[in-house]
């Protein structure tokens, strides 16, 4: 796999967001998703909530990076609180 | 009767779950791969960090070429989505000349894109286009190769003469399913024409203007072949839209590590803005319901 320049850093993110899938997936089977509306009116279940904390997160760390820059330590807590935050009230 | 729950036919799934891994996801995560790293060439790579994504996200060039792509997309869906729905609403419903509307309305969808965009090229030619001599027969100074708001305006033209009949197709298969007793139930409470396009036909279109909007909006976001074929993206970066200055820089410059990181934010906006379309036009529905 060494032509295809694979580097650590890459590696560590696509588990995080596999191991976050497969953790999901056993969550839905263990306890089943049930819909929801929270402040934003719509309806959630909590794959939908994923989605919007893992989009929203990437949208926190470009903007970071476009007002303060790097490193993005800042910008990862930020968007732990935010992912807190949509599973907590959207 | 209680039904069993099983799913494990899920299972039959996996060979497509491997077929698409292979051929989206995987690429996929090379570009994420490739946007943190440096290349000279000669596959030897160099770990670069967030550089690429700090020079994207602060660059002048993109804010431009996404402000372009922006304001195209705005104008594209202002004309064709409105327009589409009128026309479709004045086609015929049944019979001979529905049939002919039909495909004289699908025929712009059967050109591949660079050949309408030679076709464009060519009609607006100053020297030998039907549409370039025209109006300079009539004495209007027109050239989209040197002045940005020709170019534009040929770029849009193009573009609506494109896709409206896809907007306009959908439509009309909304409307087709509407049952007639709904009018004729408008027609006893004397409802106004603008009141049974208000209440009747437009919510049971929603369902397709869904689709349309969402269809023309990603369209037209990576809008790349037509453009590039008539004006290049020009005069100037005048009509250098995303794609094609995403092109620009990863194979005429052969910058990989800050096309990737573009593709990347590229690709996140779009997402955003799709799921927001999707997500307010399908709640709408909801709260309409009792």
């Amino acid at each position: 796999m060494a032509w295809m320049a694979w580097t650590w850093p890459t590696a560590a993110f696509f588990v995080t967001i596999g191991s976050l899938l497969v953790l999901m997936t056993v969550l839905a089977v263990a306890r089943p998703e049930v819909p929801r509306v929270g402040i934003l009116r719509i309806e959630t279940t909590r794959g939908d909530r994923l989605f919007i904390s893992l989009l929203g997160s990437a949208f926190l760390c470009l903007g970071w990076l476009a007002l303060m820059g790097p490193p993005l330590w800042g910008a990862l807590a930020l968007c732990l609180i935010y992912a807190a935050a949509v599973f907590r009230w959207v | 009767m209680e039904k069993s729950w099983n799913n494990r036919a899920w299972f039959l799934v996996l060979p497509v779950l491997a077929l698409v891994a292979f051929s989206a996801v995987v690429p996929l995560m090379t570009v994420v791969n490739y946007s943190v790293q440096d290349t000279f060439g000669n596959n030897e790579f160099f770990w670069a960090g967030l550089e690429w994504f700090e020079e994207t996200v602060t660059s002048e060039r993109i804010h431009a070429a996404l402000g372009r792509q922006v304001l195209f997309t705005a104008i594209i869906l202002a004309i064709e989505v409105p327009l589409g729905i009128f026309v479709a609403l004045h086609m015929p419903k049944k019979g001979f000349w529905a049939s002919l509307c039909l495909i004289l309305m699908a025929m712009p969808l059967l050109i591949p894109f660079n050949v309408v965009g030679t076709i464009w090229q060519i009609f607006g030619r100053v020297d030998i286009g039907l549409l370039g001599r025209t109006l300079t027969a009539l004495g209007i100074d027109y050239n989209y190769t040197n002045d940005w708001l020709d170019a534009w305006v040929t770029v849009i033209v193009m573009d609506v003469w494109h896709w409206t009949s896809l907007v306009a197709l959908l439509c009309y298969a909304g409307l087709q399913s509407i049952p007639e007793a709904y009018y004729q139930a408008a027609k006893i409470d004397q409802a106004s024409r603008w009141a049974v396009f208000r209440y009747i036909e437009l919510p049971k279109m929603r369902g397709v203007l869904l689709i349309a909007v969402l269809l023309r909006f990603m369209d037209s976001f990576m809008i790349y072949t037509e453009p590039f074929v008539v004006t290049g993206g020009g005069p100037g970066n005048s009509t250098t839209f995303l794609s094609i200055d995403l092109v620009k820089m990863a194979i005429g410059q052969f910058d990989l590590g800050p096309a990737a990181a573009f593709s990347i934010i590229y690709f996140l906006v779009i997402l955003l803005i799709s799921w927001v379309f999707y997500t307010v036009m399908t709640n709408l529905d909801r709260e309409d319901r009792p």
